[in-house]
């Protein structure tokens, strides 16, 4: 029994209550709309009858995810000016989304992009591809969630090891996802939307009702230049020693963007590193700012998670409103955390020396609890709601990924490939049997990411979807000449150099943890010195958007120009039901057409 | 090009319609899209050559700061709005010219 009493002493129980009930009521939601879910068409797009303001709460939920709500803070605390681009380009990416792909895409009407990709290319070899991204994406956005999840109950159960957390929620989402599919899914998510804003916006309000405004946080900081603080109404504690300094913490290009010339400066003779510094630290933190920029903006458009809600729209008309209300319902949101993150650099110092999942990333878990020391129970109470904004944070998000990733194995893999006679019965254990695989998967590699920013992540989930499906939509949607032979080296080589430069920028940061991660990944040791003398490669393979968004859509031009041949026959007709307004009813037209003709 | 098309004389099915209407929703969504691209690539480039204009305190926030961490949302809004409404606009002054030319058949 006491491994039972280690890891229940020490448990807040106001903390704990509301997080069981974010869960519980996340899990009945689930189970109930299980009854009224029927079909598989209304296990993956939710029989397409979903109001606006319905469907735009419900992106909003499964878009917000721990990254959003606690890796941006967390972030914002650890370095500053530079990790606010995160935030801006989660949102600003929407409206790229809705500039260029929303409405033509809707117009198509397909299920999901593995859908889009074969009906524009007539290529059920292409769809194979495309579904291989769906996953690739999806398991390195699922890897940060679990993070999020260990965090969290590492937090709640303070003798809980992390991977206990991850393998604990982890499982509890699959099983409802299994269960539940995605009709569930947009009530839950539609509900955790209005969760998470109010997890993240009543305990700001309170924080800085007692212990100053955002604005006096932000400018406790002495920037470079100034003598003194140009607010003195915070008071601040010491800063340890990890803490980055206020002037590189208050202004672009600090500690995020000059990581890399800063490890090299360090690998150089002590009289050489200011010169070095100062002719390269600035030009790279703004290329390494560019190509973040580039990842989260392109990579918003490519999130296979977010596209397939597009469908659930009755009309192109309203997919476009949906949008707008999506960028501001998470426009507001976004410019919470980093208030937590500058209250939290002055008033929690003590998190920057904290390592993994008792580091930065849980300052939106913990600040509050500051409040107990003034006003007793109430620190604990809105801990006890960030806490559940948290669980619906990761909750919601891996759902959605979860469906995705599902749906890409029982629709695609299984209904398309394996056994396309499959009766309806079958298709249905399919996709519970997917569930249960996808999340197996996504638990046991989250095991391993505790050392990994959560923010960070995420980053890189984008940067993959930016070099492989952004380009493939952009193009298809307004190029005519492009062929399935160009579409398709494109989004393989972009993505997949994205994808393998995501992957060593994190072994060679696993190989440094101390922990019993850095035995495990101690062979990518030798990488990190190679970074050492070569900072701007390790730039371009942290941020590696800069370059693998031209190479794909810079392929895509040049082989179907050289494969011009293969154009599909009906290349017009594609364009005019992409683009021509849906009321002059081209979709059933092109349907009979295509029926008639190909015969497929 | 496609001869199963049931009316080829309709106007939809022409490539001048087809080319005036992508023009259009390209021109439109590239006018937006450039508005956005010039502040989010401008702010870097302030950041970079005019850093002491950028780092004034504005409430206790630098500028930088103030922009990046709380305007920039409401400026994506406009911009959002002004696009959604043109585009919806576009899409019906497009039926609106193709039922013309139907009844004039």
């Amino acid at each position: 029994m006491s491994p039972f009493f280690a890891l229940i002493g020490g448990v807040d129980p106001w903390i704990f209550a509301f997080s069981f009930v974010t869960v519980a009521a996340t899990v009945w939601m689930g189970f109930r709309s299980a009854k009224t879910a029927k079909t598989a068409s209304d296990f993956f797009v939710a029989g397409r009858s979903v109001s606006v303001g319905w469907n735009a709460s419900a992106i909003s939920g499964e878009y917000l995810s721990a990254a959003s709500f606690m890796g941006v803070a967390g972030m914002v605390m650890s370095s500053g000016y530079d990790a606010l681009w995160y935030p801006v380009c989660y949102a600003c990416g929407y409206l790229f989304l809705l500039l260029f792909i929303a409405g033509p895409l809707r117009r198509f009407g397909a299920y999901t992009i593995p859908d889009f990709a074969e009906g524009r290319f007539d290529s059920p070899l292409f769809r194979k591809i495309a579904v291989c991204f769906v996953l690739f994406i999806g398991f390195f956005y699922t890897m940060p969630q679990m993070k999020g999840a260990g965090v969290t109950l590492a937090y709640i159960f303070p003798g809980m090891p992390y991977w206990a957390g991850v393998v604990l929620v982890g499982a509890v989402i699959t099983f409802n996802v299994a269960l539940g599919g995605m009709k569930g899914i947009t009530l839950v998510q539609a509900f955790q939307y209005w969760m998470k804003m109010f997890a993240i916006s009543v305990p700001v309000f309170v924080l800085m009702a007692v212990f100053g405004f955002y604005n006096n946080h932000v400018g406790a900081n002495v920037a470079a230049g100034e003598t003194s603080a140009p607010s003195t109404e915070v008071t601040r504690k010491a800063l340890v020693e990890k803490a980055p300094k206020d002037n590189a913490w208050i202004a672009p290009f600090g500690p995020l963007t000059t990581k890399a010339v800063n490890a090299a400066a360090a690998a150089l003779p002590a009289e050489k590193r200011a010169a070095y510094l100062a002719e390269h630290q600035r030009p790279y933190s703004l290329l390494y700012t560019y190509s973040l920029i580039i990842a989260l903006v392109c990579g918003t458009a490519g999130l296979p998670h977010i596209l397939v809600r597009f469908y659930t729209n009755p009309d192109g008309a309203a997919a476009k409103r949906t949008t707008m209300w999506v960028m501001i319902l998470i426009g507001v949101f976004y410019v919470f955390p980093p208030i937590f993150g500058s209250i939290g650099r002055n008033l929690m110092p003590e998190l920057y020396s904290g390592v993994g999942a008792k580091g930065t990333d849980k300052v939106v878990l913990e600040l509050p609890t500051l409040l107990g020391a003034k006003s007793g129970v109430l620190g604990s109470i809105l801990s006890g709601i960030t806490c559940a904004g948290a669980f619906a944070a990761f909750m919601s998000t891996f759902s959605g990924l979860l469906v995705s990733m599902t749906g890409a194995l029982a629709h695609d893999v299984y209904g398309r490939m394996l056994r396309p006679q499959a009766s309806a019965a079958e298709r249905m254990l399919a996709f519970k049997a997917a569930a249960v695989l996808v999340g197996g998967v996504a638990i046991g590699l989250g095991c391993f990411v505790e050392p990994l920013e959560i923010n960070f992540m995420v980053g890189q989930a984008f940067a993959i979807a930016a070099a492989s499906y952004f380009p493939l939509l952009f193009m298809s949607v307004w190029w005519r000449g492009m062929t399935m032979k160009g579409a398709a080296i494109g989004m393989l080589t972009g993505g997949l150099c994205a994808l393998g430069a995501a992957a060593l920028t994190n072994l060679g940061t696993l190989a440094l943890d101390k922990g019993p991660m850095g035995k495990i990944f101690a062979g990518f040791a030798p990488l990190n010195g190679f970074w050492a003398q070569h900072p701007l490669l390790r730039i371009l393979c942290e941020q590696p958007a800069i370059w693998t968004v031209p190479l794909a859509i810079g392929l895509m031009i040049i082989v179907s120009k050289a494969t011009s041949a293969q154009v599909p026959a009906d290349i017009r007709m594609k364009m005019l039901v992409l683009h021509a307004p849906e009321k002059l009813g081209l979709k059933q037209e092109y349907i009979q057409e295509h029926q008639a003709g190909a015969g497929h | 090009m496609s001869p199963s098309s049931p009316s080829p004389d309709d106007v939809i099915h022409s490539e001048s319609f087809l080319q005036a209407l992508m023009r259009r929703q390209l021109g439109l969504s590239v006018a937006c899209a450039a508005t956005f691209l010039i502040a989010l690539i401008g702010m870097p480039l302030l950041n970079y050559f005019a850093p002491a204009q950028m780092a004034t305190r504005v409430a206790g926030f630098t500028l930088s700061w103030l922009i990046l961490g709380v305007l920039f949302f409401p400026f994506v809004w406009i911009i959002s709005f002004i696009f959604i409404k043109r585009s919806i606009a576009l899409e019906d002054a497009e039926v609106e010219l193709v039922q013309r030319s139907r009844e004039k058949i």
